[in-house]
């Protein structure tokens, strides 16, 4: 299969990393099978797959934190046995996972001079020399004294790969490294990745599930489905459609029609002068908007300009904040979370994994926030929750049982389990925020189309989302919002990327 | 350099014989520490364990001695299991028998002419209060201001205790005697035996019947869900639109009333008056027979009648043998470091990290 990549065209180099018969087995689930990737020295090799699909039981062999069950790694053409991720890295190899590895109250300097620390020596010079250097022959500008908890999420990301380059990295491995940054972040770490490989000639493993990003940065891209490399092919010859279509192919999908957009109805939810004060200034302030029955309203915005907070203020998180918030033109007077349960309000927070008790069942999860109708009297009636639970599992394709924990669930059917419990409410209105982050793509196209079915009900949603073609997919109305204020509002007629971008920046 | 590595890892898949084996690992644990231990207090451990755990199941009255000393901790153990399901942390089991051991003293003083029935229900009723007034304070300060019930309840306890005997030395005081303890109260609310020729009173069966609310509370009603779902996760709850701060306030009174009834229980079952060693501490007990049961009510009983069966057996070990009868605690306190640390490795797996390092 080696051989057979090395003809099709990108100049031939040498190989980095191969990987070979790689298997992995969990139980009675086969999470890689039978796998052969090579990466070659200095190219971005982009890794696409659904959730699932095995992408990150192969950087977990490959990263020496899981072992395989057969075939071997080799590193530079030599075979080694990666036990552990300190042999990973003395192998050469490092990894950028979401979950930052730094200290978060030392510099970017200590934080790099920490890794290469015995136990009385701690090399403060030399680790700033390197850094320096590095900052140059990349052509990156960072404060080398700056406090990573004084930075921006971009930047100690960027402080990430650098610590992993200065630790002797010769192929770095990150996994979605764009789920956690906004729009224009993502388009300069791309840029990053890319001076990476020309300047001083890094191997990247680029796990994603954004196709766009793939067909900006990467040489090649390998689709693993089902813990199978279906295909590894270059890049510049690849569309999204066929890219789509070798990595969902076989993969059941359901095509909801989504109806006539419009937004005539009366107002549902409204905000009114909101200002939330955090941190020593106004991260929301004066807010105004107003949703209609059976619209999606979406708020568009650099990540960090307050959609959390917006957020947050409609799920009740914080309690003590200036303006009102009106349901069905009734004030939500306290503005706890209960309150804006009892006002028919429908609420999905960015995490799903905060808004899920993971040891509680599916079925438990499901009726945790109307308990009083599945309730008689203050018993809980068992057979309507499960007659619910098996409704919901059937009607929002969830993959599992109704006692099972939703701790187990993956991303997407955890995900689903939350969505059917907002909208089997059947609320008036709902705020929903990154439905879609960390889904993959069936997933994702899943979701989108319930909530453009709830839409079509009646539902009047709030879609807040750093994933600006999602809201350009969904929304009839996009708001702009910059720094804690809606600066713009655009009708779908006149969506356009570039004017939305533009406002997006405060430009 | 060659050199084994071990660390912690989270336990993906856990097996069906992980919890009896790691619970048997533990035991052994127990009787090897103990061992050490009763051979340093100049006895033959065998010999030792042979009272603590036999003797008493040798005859009836052992076995009903041992069933008498496990009933006070059959509520407290409830009591304590209850809260802790919904994440709040009661340690003041022990304060709140006491005070509800006060209120029901108090029907039991002033009873006369009153029937039986009546008074049975009265005192039930006094405990359950009198727990409830002892956890209110914590409960509200938990609920209103965050303030750590840990602290709050665990420092009520001696508060309690000063309280009781203060009432002995003072109003109470036995007016024949002039010793600091009650005078014997009515007879219109003392607990009726419930097997003859035993002391097994009536707290048994509502300790039985308690633990059977709570389970069926817990399990399969609404605010049981509550419970469960702030208990595990507070911040998910709240999401939910549950009350957190709401459930807790009320969890932290129902756990007050179980461990003020086994109060109660003692000065109607047992004493028949109020006195300062009332309690030898059941409701501290109570947190270990909650934390032994992995807070399962049906494990609560269990766990009560076995450290019931220690109980009563430290005392013939001590008589046999001339140790200190706080064998008995000693075990017991084993006992519960041993398990804990298996519940670790429950949830927890050491891996050894074995190959070449460059150092």
């Amino acid at each position: 299969m080696s051989t057979a990549d090395a003809v099709t065209g990108y100049s031939v180099a040498a190989s980095a990393v191969s990987l070979n018969g790689l298997r992995k087995i969990y139980g009675d689930v086969v999470a890689v099978e039978n796998v052969d990737l090579e990466v070659r020295a200095g190219e971005i090799h982009a890794l696409l797959g659904e959730n699932g699909a095995g992408k990150t039981t192969l950087m977990r062999l490959l990263y020496g934190l899981t072992k395989p069950d057969a075939g071997s790694i080799s590193i530079d053409g030599a075979t080694v046995s990666i036990t552990s991720p300190k042999i990973a890295r003395a192998a050469g190899i490092g990894m950028v996972t979401q979950h930052f590895s730094l200290v978060k109250t030392m510099t970017v300097t200590e934080n790099l001079a920490l890794q290469d620390a015995g136990f009385f020596s701690l090399d403060l010079a030399g680790a700033r020399r390197k850094l320096l250097a590095l900052c140059e022959e990349i052509g990156l500008e960072i404060d080398p004294d700056a406090r990573i908890d004084s930075l921006p999420v971009a930047m100690q990301q960027r402080v990430e790969i650098l610590k992993a380059l200065a630790g002797g990295c010769k192929v770095l491995i990150l996994d979605e490294p764009t789920a956690v940054l906004g729009p224009q972040d993502v388009d300069s770490l791309l840029d990053v990745i890319r001076r990476l490989r020309d300047t001083i000639g890094l191997s990247v493993i680029l796990i994603t599930h954004k196709m766009h990003e793939i067909s900006q940065v990467a040489d090649r891209v390998s689709v693993l489905r089902r813990g199978e490399i279906v295909a590894t092919e270059n890049a510049s010859g690849m569309s999204i459609a066929s890219l789509t279509a070798l990595m969902v192919e076989g993969v059941q999908q359901e095509i909801v029609e989504t109806g006539e957009r419009s937004s005539q109805g009366t107002s549902v939810l409204a905000i009114k002068d909101l200002t939330v004060h955090l941190r020593g200034h106004d991260v929301i302030s004066e807010l105004s908007l107003e949703v209609r029955r059976g619209e999606i309203v979406g708020i568009a915005g650099v990540s960090g300009n307050g959609q959390s907070e917006l957020v947050q203020a409609l799920s009740g998180v914080f309690v003590h904040q200036t303006g009102e918030i009106h349901v069905d033109g009734k004030l939500v007077k306290g503005g706890s979370p209960s309150a804006f349960a009892e006002a028919g309000f429908g609420r999905l927070g960015e995490d799903r994994h905060a808004s899920a008790v993971s040891a509680l069942t599916v079925e438990e999860n499901l009726i945790l926030d109307r308990l009083h109708f599945f309730s008689k009297p203050g018993i809980l009636l068992k057979r309507k929750i499960r007659k619910f639970a098996e409704e919901s599992i059937t009607n929002f394709a969830i993959k599992a049982k109704p006692d099972q924990a939703i701790g187990t669930l993956s991303g997407g059917n955890m995900q689903k389990v939350l969505l059917a419990r907002l909208f089997g409410e059947r609320p008036l209105a709902a705020v929903v925020s990154q439905p879609t982050r960390g889904l993959d793509v069936v997933s994702t196209r899943y979701v989108r189309q319930l909530l453009m079915v709830e839409r079509n009900t009646g539902v009047g949603i709030l879609l807040v989302s750093e994933d600006l073609d999602e809201i350009l997919e969904l929304s009839d109305r996009i708001l702009v919002i910059f720094k804690g204020k809606i600066v713009g509002e655009v009708a779908r007629k006149d969506f356009d990327r570039i004017a939305i971008g533009a406002m997006m920046a405060g430009v | 350099m060659f050199k084994v590595k071990l660390r912690i890892a989270l336990r993906a898949n856990k097996s069906w014989w992980l919890s009896p084996v790691l619970i048997a690992i533990a035991i052994i644990f127990t009787f090897i520490i103990s061992s050490a231990m009763i051979r340093w207090a100049g006895a033959n451990p065998f010999a030792a364990f042979k009272y603590l755990l036999g003797s008493p199941l040798q005859s009836k009255f052992g076995i009903t001695e041992a069933i008498l000393s496990a009933t006070p901790l059959v509520l407290t153990g409830g009591a304590v299991a209850l809260a802790f399901r919904a994440g709040y942390w009661n340690i003041g089991a022990e304060g709140q028998l006491l005070a509800g051991a006060i209120c029901a003293t108090f029907v039991g003083l002033h009873a006369d002419g009153i029937p039986h029935w009546l008074g049975i229900i009265l005192m039930v009723i006094a405990g359950a209060l009198g727990g409830m007034l002892w956890a209110f304070v914590p409960a509200l300060l938990r609920s209103r201001l965050g303030i750590d019930e840990v602290v709050t309840t665990l420092l009520l306890n001696p508060v309690a205790l000063l309280v009781v005997t203060g009432l002995l030395n003072g109003p109470w005081r036995n007016p024949k005697t002039k010793f600091p303890e009650t005078q014997v109260l009515s007879e219109n609310v003392f607990f009726p035996r419930v097997y003859p020729g035993s002391r097994i009173h009536l707290g048994l069966i509502i300790g039985i019947v308690a633990l059977a609310i709570c389970w069926w509370v817990v399990g399969r009603t609404a605010g049981g869900l509550k419970m469960r779902a702030v208990g595990l996760a507070p911040g998910a709850a709240r999401i939910a639109g549950l009350k957190v701060e709401k459930t807790l306030f009320t969890t932290a009174l129902a756990s007050g009333a179980i461990a003020g009834i086994a109060g109660a229980g003692e000065v109607a079952g047992v004493a028949h008056q109020l006195t300062d060693g009332i309690s030898p501490g059941f409701g501290y007990t109570g947190v270990v027979v909650a934390t032994l049961a992995a807070l399962s009510f049906p494990a609560v009983l269990l766990i009560s009648f076995v450290l019931g069966i220690i109980n009563v057996g430290s005392f013939s070990a001590s008589r046999a043998l001339s140790i200190p009868s706080t064998i008995g605690e000693v075990v017991q306190a084993v006992l519960l470091t041993t398990v804990v640390s298996a519940l670790v490795f429950m949830k927890y797996r050491i891996v050894l990290d074995k190959g070449k390092h460059r150092d």
